[in-house]
């Protein structure tokens, strides 16, 4: 890589007007007249002008990466700036005094799980063969673009799902528009509708190509919203959690009862809807402050701060249902039909019921079963057969 | 830096309901406006609780896709998105007039333009009868026909009937239909009724509804006797007791409507520049009426 005019004169200009600059190990000053010039690997002291242009010269890296950074990302502190920069694994702006690579999981959330952060001469040499990421369901690479026409320096994104990390371009659906993530996100592979955009459901077979990192940062907004800013939030320590009663009771309207969800019940919940089978977010939120939920979070990468819309509207059905009485029922089943009752729940509970093999009559959520339990203990209207149990 | 929000229902059920959200987003989008443009949902994602945290802006436009001020113009998304200081008295309206109010989101450090809601803009009257040009594909439409706005009504909301109300008046005085009568689903006047109250041969019936869903598909359809089944479809026209029907579908999904957008975050200060010509001529060149008149039946709002 040679440097343009263009980067050189951005450089001096920088140099120039804030008196300096400091960036990923590049740092110019102006000292008695003259340039100093420092990266981890060398120093050189005492520049004039000419001589600051041939000591960058085999500092192209340093100085694109720079102007990269600087000129087509811009956007110092933001959220977009920081996962662009955990893409290419460079440092992350405010970490630089911090272990490297951040040995917190939690706080680290995605960025600190697989691995450490690079400095700009490997960064670039890996950066030409593309660094691959993991977001969720979705693998990310950023890579240097090989184009005369670019800048040198110019990064662009590619985004396609996990499962296709190995599938060649060519049997993939490309795309170029981030608002092409919406179609992608709205539907799984049975062509249901998936309300929860963090469910484990995302199809494959599509590939995003060639993205501008504000592009990049658009689709994963599309397919997970909020999730770049809560990261960017949680790696600072700022993510701002609103617990189960925070939000219950900020309910009105049909969903002021959710409230009255039993405490027990409210575990029930999350155990139904917030593990990682269900959803790729992380449940910080507990009960209550100082009352914590004791099902596990999950081990999902992005950090979830407060109940979801559809575990609100959950919790309205179940609220409802929770304030009925208990009562005793008497019915007549055989011991095996009483074990296919808890097979039949366990299998639509673990969404298992297509996987059911049409002959597979030993399993007790096979269809043919069922159907012969409901003929066999349903009464013509079509309930089960059950007598309340009367206190005497 | 500024920032348009559109927030809207959305729906858990039905991924149609978002359509003419995303539609209008997009035209906004294209034209330039605002740096960023997102969209946010009470039943969908990214949730109103997430989404001022997703902009870069400090100076954020927020405009509610909704049809009536009400629950929630004035409660849910207010409370959702941390808007301090908030107080529907800050809107100083009577039912149709909320302008905007400018407010600080608690927990991002944001300056929040909290605009009324698109239904009871006066560019809305405008969308209205483009919608009635759109399905009778005549864009001079009015003379020997009458038109029918329809909204939902609902004793719990008198407002969902003033910005029905509020909108015929307008038509009417423009003298340019025939007849201009504003009919209800849950009220009297009923929509089920429509040939009772306009006279004309010729009705064009327009809902005052974003999104084109249950009601607009299934319900009122079936209710006004274009078809018995909502699933067998209907004619535009359709014949109903001497009368022809053209049965128009949710007026938000009408393109135009991307202009109403546009016009109240400019209402509340946001410098748009050309945007409203150019969605305006968007919209009359392709003679079409948005994306999101494509989307199919059960798109409403729901849970």
């Amino acid at each position: 890589m040679t440097l343009s005019t263009a980067d050189l004169e951005a450089l001096v200009a920088a140099v120039e007007s804030d008196s300096g600059i400091e960036f990923d190990g590049l740092r110019i000053d102006r000292e008695d007249g003259a340039y100093v010039l420092e990266t981890p690997e060398s120093e050189r002291s005492g520049l004039e002008a000419d001589d600051l242009e041939q000591a960058l010269e085999p500092l192209a890296a340093y100085v694109t990466n720079w102007r990269y950074w600087r000129e087509r990302v811009g956007g110092e502190g933001t959220a977009r700036r920081a996962f662009l920069r955990w893409c290419e694994r460079a440092p992350l702006e405010g970490d630089e005094s911090a272990e490297p690579s951040s040995t917190d999981d939690r706080s680290g959330g995605a960025a600190s799980a697989d691995g450490g952060t690079l400095a700009v001469p490997d960064r670039y040499a890996a950066l030409h063969d593309g660094i691959d990421r993991e977001w969720g369901q979705l693998c990310l690479t950023a890579r240097l673009v090989d184009d005369a026409d670019e800048p040198a320096g110019e990064r662009v994104y590619d985004c396609w799902h996990v499962d296709d990390a190995d599938s060649d371009l060519s049997d993939l659906e490309i795309h170029d528009d981030p608002r092409d993530a919406r179609e992608i996100a709205t539907y799984d592979e049975d062509g249901r509708y998936r309300p929860l955009k963090t469910a484990p459901t995302l199809v494959s077979g599509w590939a995003f190509v060639g993205l501008s990192g504000a592009e990049l940062v658009e689709t994963i907004d599309f397919f997970y919203p909020a999730t770049v800013a809560n990261w960017h939030r949680e790696r600072r320590g700022r993510l701002d959690v609103d617990h189960w009663i925070e939000t219950a009771e900020r309910q009105t309207g049909i969903y002021d009862v959710v409230d009255e969800l039993p405490r027990e019940a409210v575990e029930w919940m999350t155990e139904a809807c917030c593990v990682d089978s269900q959803c790729l977010r992380r449940r910080e939120w507990g009960y209550d402050e100082d009352d914590p939920i004791d099902v596990d979070g999950g081990d999902g990468p992005f950090p979830c701060r407060e109940p979801c819309s559809l575990v609100v509207a959950a919790a309205r059905k179940w609220a409802i249902l929770e304030s009925e009485a208990e009562r005793t029922y008497e019915l007549e089943l055989t011991t095996s039909e009483l074990n296919q009752l808890a097979e039949l729940i366990d299998a639509v509970a673990e969404g298992r019921t297509d996987d059911i093999r049409e002959a597979d009559v030993n399993d007790g959520a096979n269809r043919y079963r069922a159907r012969y339990l409901r003929a066999k203990r349903f009464d013509d209207e079509g309930t089960l057969e059950t007598r309340e149990r009367r206190e005497e | 830096m500024k920032a348009l929000v559109i927030v809207a229902h959305g729906s858990h059920l039905n991924p149609d309901a978002s359509d003419p959200t995303y539609a209008h987003a997009d035209t906004v989008r294209e034209t330039g406006a605002f740096d960023e443009v997102r969209e946010a949902f009470w039943k969908e994602e990214p949730h109103f609780r997430e989404v001022i945290r997703t902009v870069e802006s400090e100076e954020v436009f927020v405009v509610p896709l909704f049809i009536s001020e009400g629950y929630f113009t004035e409660q849910v998304i207010p409370r959702e998105l941390r808007l301090e200081s908030w107080d529907p008295e800050r809107w100083d309206s009577d039912g149709t007039d909320a302008s905007q109010v400018t407010l600080e989101a608690e927990d991002v450090g944001k300056t929040i333009h909290y605009c009324g809601p698109v239904g009871t803009h006066d560019a809305m009257t405008d969308v209205i009868v483009q919608r009635a040009e759109t399905v009778t594909e005549d864009p001079d439409v009015g003379d020997g026909f009458g038109l029918a706005v329809v909204g939902h009504g609902t004793e719990r909301n008198e407002n969902s009937a003033k910005a029905v109300e509020y909108h015929t008046d307008r038509i009417r005085e423009r003298g340019r239909f025939d007849e201009v009568k504003a009919l209800f689903m849950d009220e009297e006047p009923e929509v089920d009724d429509v040939t009772d109250y306009v006279e004309c041969d010729d009705i064009v019936v327009v809902p005052l509804f974003i999104a084109d869903g249950y009601h607009t598909q299934e319900d009122i359809p079936e209710d006004m006797g274009l078809t018995e089944d909502y699933r067998l479809g209907w004619g535009v026209p359709s014949e109903v007791d001497g009368h022809r029907i053209w049965y128009a579908g949710a007026v938000g999904t009408e393109g135009l409507m991307a202009d109403v957008i546009l016009e109240r975050a400019a209402d509340a200060g946001a410098d748009i520049g050309g945007a409203l010509e150019s969605v305006r001529e968007g919209v009359t060149l392709t003679g079409e009426s948005g994306r999101g008149s494509d989307a199919g039946p059960n798109a409403e709002a729901g849970d």
